[in-house]
């Protein structure tokens, strides 16, 4: 196989790396830039740990060639955060314990925060549609939608209750 | 494996020639690099034809649409003038898959694909759609109904894509509806699936319907003794039984872990009824 080189920008910096023509976008970016945010869980597009933006649009990292990036811009959990400053989901995630093991979380994250760039003021069973391509083992989901929702009032602007 | 972005159809013609059976196109991935990684395939070429012009545009073409194969799901259901037009044909779209996959996969994909349970596929039969066809020979266009040929097989020659699904004018008081049942409330595989699209007359009189049911044959199909009980008529009860008893009639399904025989063949009349309800009265809305 020869090597494929791609040129796109992750989290607004260029990087520039080779690639094989079977790699996946979600190898390419674990193995050869060392963003490790993002999980493998199924692999097939089921679970939902492998979430990133392409072009601004959520696909599963798993089923995007790496080669398709070329020229893409691509969005990670590692851009989430804006330097030490905790994105309002990641603080509302750890002030709800809206987690366990941690392998869902990234890429529920990156999902939530594509819902609330969207809709600023979504009904929990929005939040639920949306986020059911994320499939979380550990915590029910509950304390997911409520940090979601928590995540949603702060940034609106309203006060809201830990 | 090679990976091509081809930059125009000649190019990527030229190419799946060239690969014979091993060459393979990408759109939405969201089917072939599953079927990569389980070693269903094993292509010796992946062309990825997103970057040819068109595909990834919504057109306006005469009075009908023209989407391009790799418009993703989640493209159709932010194109409200779409929507409006085709509301059937976009549901169907819209329930494939989670919000991760709506932003890859297509309709195209979902047809050349061929499962008997791909929701996009009756819809676009009912909404009498045709594919644009790219390959040796040059472009044909053929109705999506005939493009399905068993599951996993369509009558797509080796070298061929479809390029565009190609959808009507629509009349004036005309609408779809597509209806599935799966046993949870999302992200599920249809058990049985129908689709009506109906035209009728300023007094509420049927005068055109297609009813397309998938799920429960080997393919999706036509159903057009459905269709021409709904001709003519107001939906009466006694109309919408006879068409649940024409549709489970007509299918073929199987027995497997998602229903049996006589369940598909209930659950299939049942929604046929209930898309035709659906499809009438978004006609009716849009007096």
């Amino acid at each position: 196989m020869t090597g494929i080189l791609v040129s796109t920008k992750v989290n607004g910096d260029v990087h520039d790396f080779v690639c094989t023509p079977d790699e996946t976008l979600l190898d390419a970016l674990r193995g050869r830039l060392g963003l490790t945010g993002s999980k493998e869980g199924c692999g097939t597009g089921d679970c939902g740990a492998c979430t990133v933006t392409l072009n601004g649009r959520l696909v599963c990292a798993c089923l995007v060639l790496a080669a398709e990036a070329d020229g893409a811009e691509v969005g990670t959990i590692e851009g989430v955060a804006t330097g030490d400053k905790l994105h309002p989901l990641q603080q509302a995630f750890i002030d709800h314990a809206a987690l366990q093991c941690g392998i869902c979380t990234p890429g529920i994250l990156v999902a939530a925060k594509a819902l609330l760039d969207k809709n600023q003021n979504p009904t929990d069973e929005e939040v639920r549609y949306w986020l059911a391509g994320n499939l979380c083992r550990c915590t029910g989901y509950d304390k997911i939608i409520k940090a979601v929702q928590s995540a949603a009032a702060a940034m609106r602007g309203e006060s809201h209750g830990v | 494996m090679q990976y091509l972005r081809a930059s125009d159809a000649a190019e990527a013609v030229r190419h799946l020639a060239d690969a014979g059976g091993k060459g393979y196109v990408l759109a939405g991935g969201t089917d072939l690099l599953v079927q990569m990684k389980s070693r269903r395939i094993d292509p010796g070429l992946v062309v990825d034809i997103k970057a040819l012009p068109g595909t990834m545009e919504i057109v306006r073409d005469g009075g009908g649409y023209r989407i391009g194969a790799g418009v993703p799901g989640a493209a159709l259901g932010e194109d409200a003038d779409f929507v409006a037009d085709w509301p059937g044909v976009a549901e169907a779209a819209q329930l494939i898959g989670s919000t991760q996959i709506q932003g890859r996969a297509t309709m195209v994909g979902n047809l050349c694909n061929a499962s008997p349970a791909a929701d996009t596929v009756p819809a676009l039969m009912a909404a009498d759609a045709v594919a644009l066809i790219e390959g040796p020979d040059g472009q044909r266009k053929v109705k999506v109904a005939d493009i399905p040929a068993g599951p996993g097989k369509t009558t797509l020659k080796v070298g061929e894509f479809v390029l565009a699904v190609l959808l009507p004018e629509r009349p004036a008081l005309a609408s779809d509806a597509y209806l599935r049942f799966i046993p949870r409330t999302e992200m599920d595989i249809a058990v049985a699936s129908a689709a009506v699209s109906l035209t009728l007359d300023e007094d509420g009189t049927v005068t055109a319907a297609r009813v397309a049911l998938g799920a429960v044959a080997a393919m999706a199909y036509l159903d057009a003794k459905a269709a021409e009980r709904l001709v003519g008529t107001k939906l009466e009860d006694d109309v919408l039984a006879d068409v649940a008893q024409i549709c489970a009639a007509s299918c073929s399904p199987i027995d497997d872990k998602r229903g049996t025989v006589a369940y598909r063949r209930e659950v299939v009349g049942v929604l046929a009824k209930r898309a035709a309800r659906l499809a009438y009265a978004r006609a009716k809305e849009r007096t």
